[in-house]
């Protein structure tokens, strides 16, 4: 089986897109993420992870594992294009604008929602920035091993935003309501070690081993009995549809305000050291 | 155990700033703007937090350092962590 695609080599089994590949090894996908400076998701991660996406349901019927990681010394990935979504929405009319942000959000939940409940049992392996979308991207994964150099944030409110990949209700989900607050309320970061103290992280390796850990907890993985792997996973992790629902119809609220704009062009023109804080 | 002194928090950070982003010890200077010093942007700089945290167990919040660009005054703010 292969995919429609333009210009790059394409079959279920393996892919090379512009931001993004896959390839499969024992029974192991590995998707990795390669758009400088640090993997932004925007329209072209998104088609590409939807191409993804639509490979997956086959890949799974011989994969037991998907491990998620990037190719880049920066860092996971660096969240939402928010360049490319401050200049699509200078360039449109406020009412097409926000359209355009509706779909984009939606279709973005299809692609992982359909990651998060995968019969796969998924590993996001991340080092480095893995902040706002990226930290959604790596929590749809059932395990997130990190490196020293990682570090997670939400610093979307700066922006007069809420996460929109669906970070709130998913780190609702498997974390303390305390600690989403303390993370979505203040933009502050937290490092690995702090991260595996609140539960968000299940193992802390030493700087660039994420992907080998991944890789050794993956071939274990394989080890147990898939239809049981499965069961426990239905379970265990439900997909909290109704409250990433919402979570689109509130951004999108907040995104029809002035102050979105003002926030977006300031992160754009933004020359400071930290540009994730207000 | 002893208390860990002001002046050796910033002999610390100096000297793993440079042995980080490989600037000569003797180049840099407490009252130096480490972001000049280092030729750092946003990234490195979420690095060096991260390596700060690691290296005095501590933890950072972001904002603590905002608006820090000093080695004598980052090393006041570990020093009021450990």
């Amino acid at each position: 089986m292969h995919l429609v695609t333009e210009g790059v080599a394409a079959s279920v089994e393996q892919f090379q897109g512009q931001t993004l590949s896959w390839g499969v090894s024992s029974g192991v996908i590995e998707l990795a993420l390669h758009r400088t400076p640090c993997n932004e998701l925007g329209s072209l991660s998104l088609t590409e992870l939807e191409q993804f996406v639509s490979a997956l349901e086959q890949l799974a019927k011989t994969a037991h594992a998907l491990i998620i990681h990037s190719e880049l010394k920066s860092g996971f990935c660096a969240g939402a294009d928010l360049r490319e979504l401050y200049q699509r929405s200078q360039e449109m009319e406020s009412s097409a604008a926000l359209r355009g942000v509706r779909d984009f959000l939606e279709r973005i939940h299809r692609a992982l929602n359909q990651i998060d409940a995968s019969p796969l049992t998924t590993i996001a392996a991340v080092h480095g920035v893995t902040f706002g979308g990226g930290l959604e991207l790596a929590l749809v994964c059932d395990l997130i091993i990190a490196d020293k150099t990682a570090r997670f944030a939400f610093p979307e409110l700066r922006l007069g935003l809420i996460p929109g990949f669906g970070g709130i209700p998913r780190l609702k989900r498997d974390i303390g309501n305390a600690v989403v607050r303390d993370l979505l309320l203040t933009g502050r970061s937290f490092n690995a070690t702090k991260a595996q103290q609140v539960g968000l992280v299940s193992q802390v390796v030493a700087e660039g081993e994420a992907l080998r850990a991944a890789r050794v907890t993956a071939a274990q993985i394989g080890k147990f009995d898939r239809p049981t792997s499965v069961a426990a996973k239905q379970f265990i992790k439900p997909v909290p549809h109704d409250e990433l629902r919402r979570e689109i119809d509130i951004f999108c609220e907040l995104f029809s305000r002035p102050a979105v704009q003002a926030g977006l062009k300031k992160f754009v023109e933004s020359t400071a050291p930290q540009p994730y804080l207000p | 155990m002893l208390m860990q002194t002001a002046e050796k928090t910033l002999d610390e950070i100096l000297t793993l700033a440079a042995a980080h982003f490989k600037v000569p010890r003797e180049k840099l200077s407490p009252d130096d703007d480490f972001f000049k010093a280092l030729g750092i942007d946003s990234l490195q700089t979420l690095d060096l937090l991260t390596k700060l945290e690691n290296h005095f167990h501590v933890e950072l919040p972001d904002y603590e350092l905002q608006g820090v660009t000093d080695f004598r005054t980052l090393a006041s703010k570990i020093q009021a962590r450990l």
